[in-house]
């Protein structure tokens, strides 16, 4: 498949500007401002079905439609704190063609008519927020950025602004109150950030890759871009995949491809037999060997199969792996990275990673299986944001499909690998 | 202990006076010109912060806090309370190269535990502590995004991929020489 996406990734110089311009680079953020009103760029983007990259899946269209007519100032915000575990494909966009990031935030901005960009980037990416920096003050420069873009009138500032280790930033409530200045807690919806966001002024939040697919959208039309994937899931999608493969790494293929192909032919194959593969990064539920030959990478078939596409994060667990263990350590990651808000989230992860300690060091219990799920009906459903609900998938689907391994671990005291 | 600031103390970088370390002016004055870029000015809390950790020997002691909830015109329980949130600003005292390793699930699935104990005993100190000499702290962390170069290590600004055992020895060996 030629690359599209990752066209400028590898290319050497890919994230300076000239190399960028003379591969094509900002010709659909021209022909946004010379042929378009916003409203048709909105349109555009609705019509492509593009829906959001970062995880939730939402249209990215129907989110821009949200904003109130009239309510101004705007705000546009890049979600590029990146840390669903297992997930790492706006890292590579980010580093290898940050104009590309720019020109996609600078079209939706326009057509958001948003007069201020902030690309909120994790802070332990601090090579990419260089090389965006760089790219931005570049940007600035030839006017791509700033007063009367292009001579069209528009005026658009961007900031990059730093993260500070926190993955409840991921969620856009969360991101705004730590863009705001303050502790990383997510915010009540409604309103939603299109009606109220940062500084209570309205703001569209999307992810980088959603926002770098804007510019092909723009260029060769909503029609064209329907020409891949699915109906419901139409588009193209970058799949970070990591795990027991023989190559690892963030691949290109339109949704709908079969999972079996990515792991096959793009990742190398498995290094060992397949025991569980994670799809879309740890917070969807794990879904065993047997259930991924006809499975394929798009939204509504992965839901069918009792998990979810969220961020394409795959990760494949060899059969060598203790789910046990794995799942205690994702327990961990939860109970670290609560925000502490809620109580059914932030006693239940720490609970769920007691409980799972315990069983993992040969301290498990016959009712402790029933004591886990009985927590995690305390947090489904019934936490402030969805970290809660992030915490059971693993937990959820390892029971559900490994309860041996769990059985095994309590009765005998040891691992069953 | 009431933090204590000389507003009258004129330096380039960040100084010892005291068995207090001062931020320079050069650092007060970047964070103004921070705060006048946001549409609202706390929002140069986690700039000023992450400024003030660098020119602060990699960490946030309250009085430095306390200087830049000075500089932010925020209360310090503010600055405090914000900076206790986010992992990656350190409230104690930290080596000169902080060795983040990811224990997430694709870094352990590829050895990551390995490393970890492979650096411990390297190092001779437990995870979340400093080498005497000042040189290292060991932590492990949460996913860094580099999953598909596991196992891996962010040491300071820097990441490491692809580690083995050897690796990590020439990678810690070559700073220590720095």
């Amino acid at each position: 498949m030629e690359k599209l996406l990752l066209r400028n990734v590898g290319i050497s110089n890919s994230w300076d500007i000239d190399t960028y311009v003379e591969r094509g680079g900002y010709q659909a953020l021209a022909k946004a401002l010379k042929e378009h009103q916003p409203a048709d760029i909105v349109a555009m983007v609705k019509a492509s079905g593009l829906r959001g990259r970062g995880g939730a899946g939402f249209p990215a269209g129907v989110k821009w439609g949200f904003l109130p007519a009239g309510v101004y100032p705007r705000y546009m915000v890049c979600n590029a704190d990146e840390g669903e575990p297992g997930t790492f494909k706006d890292r590579v966009l980010i580093e290898d063609d940050p104009h590309g990031l720019i020109e996609g935030i600078a079209i939706s901005s326009y057509a958001c008519e948003a007069e201020i960009a902030f690309i909120y980037i994790r802070g332990e990416y601090e090579f990419g927020a260089g090389r965006l920096e760089r790219a931005v003050e570049q940007a600035y420069e030839r006017g791509y950025l700033g007063e009367n873009i292009l001579g069209s009138g528009y005026r658009l500032d961007m900031l990059v602004h730093r993260g500070a280790g926190a993955y409840i930033c991921g969620e856009e409530t969360a991101l705004l109150s730590s863009l705001e200045g303050d502790r990383g807690h997510p915010k009540l919806k409604p309103p939603f950030p299109a009606s109220e966001g940062v500084y209570h002024k309205p703001t569209i939040v999307n992810n980088v890759e959603t926002l770098f697919n804007v510019p092909f959208i723009v260029e060769r039309g909503a029609d064209w871009y329907r020409g891949f994937g699915t109906e419901r899931s139409p588009g193209l999608k970058l799949f970070s995949i990591s795990g027991h493969v023989n190559k690892p790494g963030v691949y290109e293929l339109p949704l709908g491809t079969p999972m079996m192909t990515l792991i096959n032919n793009y990742a190398g194959g498995p290094s060992q037999p397949i025991k569980a593969v994670i799809p879309g990064g740890s917070s969807t539920p794990m879904l065993p060997a047997d259930k991924l030959a006809d499975l394929t990478l798009d939204y509504e078939t992965i839901a069918e199969a009792g998990s979810m596409l969220g961020s394409g994060g795959v990760i494949v667990i060899g059969a060598n792996t203790c789910i046990v263990r794995a799942v205690e350590r994702l327990a961990e990651f939860y109970r670290h990275e609560s925000c502490g808000k809620c109580i059914p989230c932030r006693e239940g992860t720490d609970w769920l990673y007691q409980i799972l300690h315990r069983i993992e060091h040969s301290a498990g219990r016959e009712k402790d299986l029933d004591l886990i799920l009985d927590i995690c009906d305390g947090i489904a459903g019934k936490s402030f944001c969805p970290l809660g609900d992030a915490a059971l998938g693993p937990v959820r689907s390892s029971i559900e499909h490994f309860r041996n391994e769990y059985l095994f671990h309590i009765r005998e005291k040891q691992c069953m690998v | 202990m009431e933090a204590w600031v000389d507003p009258a103390f004129q330096s380039s970088n960040s100084d010892f006076y005291g068995g207090i370390l001062v931020l320079s002016t050069g650092a007060k004055e970047k964070i103004l010109q921070l705060k006048s870029r946001y549409p609202q000015a706390q929002s140069a809390l986690l700039p000023a912060l992450h400024l003030a950790q660098r020119e602060c020997d990699g960490w946030l002691s309250d009085e430095v806090m306390a200087q830049v909830a000075e500089v932010m015109d925020l209360p310090l329980a503010k600055v405090r309370s914000v900076a206790s949130f986010y992992t990656m600003f350190n409230r104690q005292p930290v080596g000169k190269y902080l060795v983040q390793v990811c224990t997430n699930l694709s870094c352990s699935l590829l050895g990551a535990e390995h490393i970890v104990e492979h650096l411990k005993r390297k190092l001779g100190i437990e995870v979340g502590e400093t080498t005497p000499d000042g040189l290292f702290t060991l932590l492990e962390v949460e996913c860094l995004g580099s999953c598909g170069t596991a196992p891996m290590m962010q040491i300071n600004d820097t990441y490491y991929e692809n580690l083995t055992v050897e690796r990590v020895d020439d990678i810690l060996d070559q700073l220590a020489k720095e």
